[in-house]
């Protein structure tokens, strides 16, 4: 019994040091949520293209190919930060990249990429946000990749780098053919 | 004199009044758009938006909440309630896309189970604290104060 006086003691306080540890820890990202649709199937859509409204983007004509799926828009800074990025994976010519306009204007929005370069196979234009709902979209930048099933394998939020390109997203890819082969 | 105050007052509550109804009618303007003719609906509207996390702040409902997505979640949830959904339909459509983390009241499972449980454990051992403090107390010899005390 006296034993416990000094054990119980010691053992709580190790017990807070573990959750400072993780709580406090200033690489922790507060507004990180795991997705989770990763492992379910991309939510199909099929949305009027950005630049050319006449045309249908849609993700169902991947069907059989992985690809990124981008979320973004003009009044998001960050998607600005990253637009380098997705010109120099697209250039990598690894996979399309599909893009979703979010919540955005057209008119901007085509002067974005016509000043900025199009990184994109095609971009629909969600000015409803309800792709972008159906994604579990809830801040701009997000990546997503999907295997050839058209499953959801990973999902980034923030802006892409090349970093988490090649850490991320390149060995998936790789993996993703290799086991849809 | 008095009537006079009287007058003055009711001026000021008047005043008052109006100022609060004005302040409730801007609040509710919010709502993009208006209230649902079915009093019922709109009930359950208000509490099934009062349980839903707005992901963009996230200390906030989406019936609080002015980020354009609240507003848009907020939409989905009439239209579905309009659709006759259950208020079940309806939390598992958030829950399918954003988590669980969308939920103010998560369901009690294996990963939640600490954070319901840990009040009632909290009480639990400070009952048994307390219990010990008393019982040790109550066995003490009545005069140990005394003795313990200067003499």
């Amino acid at each position: 019994m006296r034993k416990w006086k000094f054990i119980l003691p010691g053992a709580a306080f190790l017990a807070l040091i573990v959750l400072f540890a993780f709580g406090l820890n200033p690489k922790r990202d507060l507004h990180y949520l795991p997705s989770p649709l990763i492992g379910k199937p991309a939510p199909q859509f099929a949305l009027s293209d950005v630049l050319d409204p006449n045309r249908i983007v849609s993700n169902g004509a991947l069907k059989g190919h992985v690809y990124v799926f981008n979320v973004w828009a003009t009044w998001c800074g960050a998607c600005r930060e990253e637009h380098e990025t997705l010109l120099a994976i697209a250039r990598q010519n690894v996979v399309p990249i599909l893009g979703l306009d979010w919540n955005d204007e057209r008119d901007r929005a085509q002067q974005w990429l016509q000043q900025l370069g199009n990184p994109y196979q095609g971009v629909g234009f969600d000015d409803k946000g309800r792709v972008a709902i159906n994604w579990g979209v809830y801040g701009a930048p997000e990546t997503y990749l999907v295997d050839r099933q058209g499953r959801i394998l990973y999902k980034h939020i923030a802006p892409m780098t090349m970093d988490v390109w090649n850490r991320e997203f390149l060995p998936r890819i790789a993996a993703a053919r290799r086991g849809g082969a | 004199m008095s009537r006079a105050a009287v007058a003055g007052f009711a001026g000021h509550a008047a005043v008052l009044i109006a100022g609060v109804f004005l302040a409730v009618g801007a609040a509710q303007a919010l709502d993009d758009h208006g209230q649902l003719e079915n009093p019922v609906l709109q009930a359950r509207y208000e509490h099934i938006t009062e349980q839903l996390r707005c992901l963009v702040c996230q200390n906030e409902t989406i019936a609080d909440s002015n980020a354009a997505l609240a507003g848009e979640l907020r939409g989905e949830v009439r239209q579905m309630l309009v659709a006759g959904k259950s208020d079940a339909a309806i939390y598992a459509f958030m829950r399918a896309r954003y988590g669980e983390f969308v939920l103010y009241n998560p369901p009690v499972d294996a990963r939640t189970v600490f954070i319901w449980g840990a009040p009632f454990a909290l009480m639990l051992i400070g009952g048994v604290v307390i219990y010990r403090v008393l019982r040790t107390r109550s066995r003490m010899p009545l005069d140990e104060e005394q003795e313990a005390g200067p003499k």
